[in-house]
């Protein structure tokens, strides 16, 4: 089975959520939908499940527009943001209820439902209603009423995002694993650039509604096929600065002189815009081709063991992300030392012109 | 134990809410001899002698009958209508559907009396006259609107996911709408319920109207005990009693769920 979006647009009381999305997703594939919030990743996510109707385009099940299958008959199962149970049955029966309607019998259907629960660890639970579950272990239930149902696209809308940071990667881990293990179509979205990478297989980028670039996850980090993917699949945002390059140097901003190595030999003269993620610059000089840049901390803000520095220079901010706990006082002259060879350049069009032969 | 002031002001309220209550049941417990000719606080020779009247007259039990009757009717009618219509608004927009909405409840801004005309002659073409179901439905009209309301509010706690998850796991929409909606709103269905049938129990304007002899409420009947001899006083009284006792028991059986009932099912 394949799906398949065919120039699909969605337009609600005059306002485009969606524009122009064609993708052909092939079964036993990882899509993640990465993109900020109100990218469209909701809407389309509902419109790969047939739950909405797209205002142009189609979207094919096997070659067939999905809004001809029943909602009751489609191979979908979809897990949401917020945690989505039957409040009034038990943990067995929100499980059991997608057996139960496809007629399964009564010993099949409890065993892949204790199956299904013992994969999710919530086999111990089975008796209670989601109302007297936590918030990781609601979750759980949703997941396993999706996964038992093994339907062919299982479409989960940021399912972690509501849970606290240990439950998060715990989670995160044995999904991986669970889409490892079928041949399903999975469709997973977040807002997290490192989610993505995490998750690994393809990515699909959207903003405001378009489709940015759709490829091997790992491909579209390395290689961003614009400065707007660049922005969207870094976190903290790729820091940019606009520049040129002329008589075999590049100069970013007003006064930053970079030679062209590696990647950047060859660019031709004329405006550009250079980029580099904020894990890609640092404070300390770490290499001899690195080039200095002077500066005033703005804010320093601790994320969890790593620092984000904000520094000014002439009037471009940049955010350092600087592994472990710094302070800095406010104003406080620092130097920001970048290396030619983690630079990206885009042509003032924002296409990709070249990108580091290697990002980690 | 020192009352506190509070305490004692609330007792005193209280009291005096009650008063015309215990006044009633006090009344009902004596004769008209006695009702007439002493002041008593506590009846000095309590008798039973009117409830039993009622309990074996048929025509005042009858009174209570039929008052049950359509207003049983009447609850059936009116959630049975408000649940898809509450559904609908709750859950679809269509052209209109907020115009529609408040529409509905302005019915209930008209007093009664303003459709008692066209209910009595509407009623009386096609022989309904005198039927419990006439009753029923003409309190539909102040019913329906307020079932809807209510039932939307709760309706619409209901996250629109649990829908869509149920119709992709495979329920049709009336085992959806049954097994699994149903049990999620039916504290709204309650105090819905207890609404239609409050409203329904106490109108006599419409009740009164539309009924002459086979259908006729209890409150109307009350009135049959001014005669030329004058007020029968423990008869009144013990049927005003009786009267009270279905409210209070289904007030009992939802208290917990009327504040919310009264904000809608918005809290």
């Amino acid at each position: 089975m394949s799906l398949r979006l065919d120039r699909v647009g969605r337009t609600v009381a005059g306002e485009i959520w969606l524009e122009d999305v064609s993708l052909q997703l092939a079964p036993g594939s990882l899509n993640v939908l990465l993109g900020p919030t109100l990218s469209g990743k909701t809407s389309l996510m509902r419109l790969m499940a047939g739950l909405d109707r797209p205002t142009r385009g189609k979207v094919l099940l096997d070659d067939q527009d999905i809004h001809e299958i029943p909602l009751q008959r489609r191979s979908v199962a979809m897990v949401y943001q917020q945690f989505i149970n039957y409040p009034s049955f038990t943990v067995f029966d929100n499980i059991a209820s997608p057996l139960r309607r496809q007629g399964l019998g009564r010993a099949e259907v409890d065993r892949r439902v204790r199956e299904t629960a013992a994969m999710l660890h919530i086999d111990g639970l089975l008796d209670r209603l989601p109302a007297e579950l936590s918030g990781g272990q609601q979750q759980r239930c949703a997941i396993a009423r999706a996964l038992v149902k093994q339907a062919r696209l299982l479409l989960l809308d940021e399912p972690l995002v509501n849970l606290d940071y240990k439950l998060r990667e715990e989670l995160r881990e044995e999904l991986q694993s669970l889409f490892a293990a079928r041949d399903a179509i999975v469709v997973y979205a977040t807002t997290e650039p490192a989610e993505a990478l995490i998750m690994g297989g393809d990515v699909v980028v959207l903003s405001e509604g378009r489709m940015l670039q759709h490829g091997r996850t790992i491909d579209v980090y390395r290689h961003p096929a614009s400065a707007e993917v660049a922005r969207n699949f870094s976190d903290p945002p790729m820091n940019m600065i606009d520049g040129r390059v002329d008589d075999g140097v590049a100069v970013l901003g007003a006064a930053i002189h970079v030679p062209l190595t590696h990647h950047l030999r060859g660019l031709p003269p004329g405006r550009y815009q250079f980029g580099v993620r904020a894990g890609h610059l640092s404070i300390e000089r770490r290499t001899g081709h690195d080039v200095a840049v002077p500066g005033e901390v703005e804010l320093a803000e601790i994320s969890g063991s790593e620092t984000f520095v904000h520094v000014h220079h002439s009037g471009v901010s940049w955010v350092v992300q600087q592994a472990g706990v710094h302070t800095y006082a406010l104003g406080e002259p620092v130097r920001i030392h970048i290396d030619p060879a983690r630079l990206y350049a885009f042509g003032e069009d924002g296409a990709l012109r070249a990108a580091p032969e290697r990002s980690g | 134990m020192r009352a506190r002031p509070a305490t004692v002001g609330l007792i005193l309220y209280l009291l005096l809410l009650l008063l015309p209550i215990y006044w009633m049941v006090n009344m009902s417990l004596r004769t008209n001899a006695d009702i007439l000719t002493s002041f008593q606080l506590v009846p000095t020779d309590p008798t039973f002698a009117n409830y039993l009247k009622i309990f074996t007259d048929a025509s005042w039990y009858s009174g209570y009958v039929n008052s049950i009757i359509y207003v049983t009717m009447n609850t059936v009618i009116s959630l049975t209508v408000a649940l898809p219509a509450a559904y609908a608004f709750s859950r679809y927009r269509f052209l209109g559907d907020k115009h529609l909405f408040f529409w509905l409840l302005t019915n209930r801004m008209a007093p009664p009396a303003v459709f008692l005309l066209p209910f009595f002659q509407l009623y009386q073409t096609i022989g309904l006259i005198d039927t419990h179901i006439a009753v029923a439905l003409a309190h539909c009209l102040f019913n329906v609107p307020l079932a809807v309301w209510v039932l939307e509010g709760f309706m619409s706690g209901v996250p629109r996911e649990i829908d869509e998850t149920a119709y992709l796991d495979g329920y049709s929409f009336p085992r959806f709408f049954f097994t699994v909606f149903m049990p999620l709103i039916k504290t709204g269905i309650g105090v819905t319920a207890f609404f239609c049938f409050m409203f329904s129990w106490v109108e006599l304007l419409m009740a009164r109207t539309l009924t002459t002899t086979n259908a006729k409420p209890i409150a109307a009947v009350m009135t049959r005990t001014v005669s030329a001899t004058g007020l029968d006083w423990g008869l009144l009284a013990a049927a005003g009693v009786l009267t009270i006792v279905p409210g209070a028991l289904v007030i009992w059986f939802v208290r917990n769920y009327m504040a919310k009932g009264f904000a809608l099912g918005r809290v």
